[in-house]
């Protein structure tokens, strides 16, 4: 089950506390894979200590042209594309009316539109080979909303919704579009709160504790494996029970 | 028929899995042959593979029979 030996996959935002487990999560599956993402001496880490079928490709996903370069980057290094990972994600967190334009334009920049832009880029050549696997990382404020999140939230529920729309365009081609939609989750993204928060957040979740890359990671196996054939357009909440659709 | 004319008709049989003789130069690819929206798009880059030509969106636009697909293609394939 949910082999994935000779699987081409990119994952954007590898260097990220997600990211990172689910490029670790794939490869152990055998799928080659490549890493993107904006630190060069991070990406190269993983790399070496993932050993062979790993490639790196920098990208800043804030720059049209860094995305548009990625996806032929990361073919041309496998000689293919099977699964790709949209998991780059940044937060601006702001009270709505003190967000500036900016912080909005960001987030949505490198969550929503790089996610846009690399799946179109992608879906072309999985069209050709009638098959693919493209999996979102969205996030439950996408679907809970979050005060202090406008943007982030926006963005998040900007991929459920462009998750379905690409779903249903390509399905009758093998190719499948999902989104895994993460809790908090331990990362360099949930490390900044503070005891308090902290213990707020743990308040709201059944499980009682913070998730890990790891459990992220399966899903993204799952998703991305041929097992998963039958399931498309879904959002797939890991999140130890504090938001249940 | 051109040397265009039949590569284009072959595309056409092979991807959409219709009739030879259904691919005529009036055929509309979606009224006549069946096609979809995202066929139209997989029988544009077929052809941008098959006459190594690379084919514009707004020109792709304008390519709604098998005569267009062979007139486009005769005027800008190398």
């Amino acid at each position: 089950m949910f082999d994935l030996t000779g699987r081409k996959a990119l994952v954007t935002g590898a260097t990220g506390g997600i990211g990172g487990s689910i490029a670790r999560a794939l490869h152990a599956r055998g799928a080659t894979v490549t890493l993107s993402g904006t630190r060069r001496a991070a990406l190269d880490e993983l790399a070496s200590s993932l050993g062979e079928r790993v490639h790196v490709v920098e990208a800043n996903l804030a720059d049209k042209d860094s995305v548009e370069a990625l996806v032929p980057a990361a073919e041309a290094a496998m000689e293919g594309l099977d699964i790709l990972v949209n998991n780059a994600g940044v937060t601006k967190d702001n009270l709505f009316m003190r967000m500036k334009d900016e912080e909005w334009d960001t987030v949505i920049a490198v969550n929503l539109t790089a996610s846009f832009r690399l799946s179109r880029a992608a879906v072309k050549n999985m069209m050709r080979r009638r098959y693919g696997r493209i999996v979102n990382i969205g996030s439950v404020v996408g679907s809970t909303g979050n005060p202090g999140q406008g943007n982030y939230a926006a963005s998040k529920a900007g991929l459920i919704g462009m998750t379905k729309a690409l779903a249903a365009e390509v399905a009758s081609r093998n190719i499948t579009v999902n989104c895994v939609a993460p809790g908090f989750i331990e990362s360099p993204m949930t490390d900044v709160l503070n005891e308090k928060q902290r213990e707020g957040i743990l308040g709201t979740i059944p499980m009682g504790r913070l998730g890990q890359g790891e459990e992220i990671a399966s899903s993204v196996v799952y998703l991305a494996s041929t097992e998963a054939a039958y399931v498309t357009g879904q959002t797939l909440h890991v999140n130890g029970g504090m938001a249940m659709f | 028929m051109s040397d265009v004319a039949d590569r284009v008709k072959k595309i056409v049989v092979e991807h959409l899995g219709v009739e030879a003789d259904k691919v005529v130069e009036n055929a509309n690819f979606i009224d006549d042959l069946g096609a979809d929206s995202l066929d139209t798009v997989e029988l544009v880059m077929a052809f941008e593979e098959e006459f190594n030509v690379e084919i514009p969106d707004d020109a792709a636009e304008t390519i709604v029979t098998v005569g267009d697909a062979v007139r486009f293609l005769e005027k800008n394939a190398a």
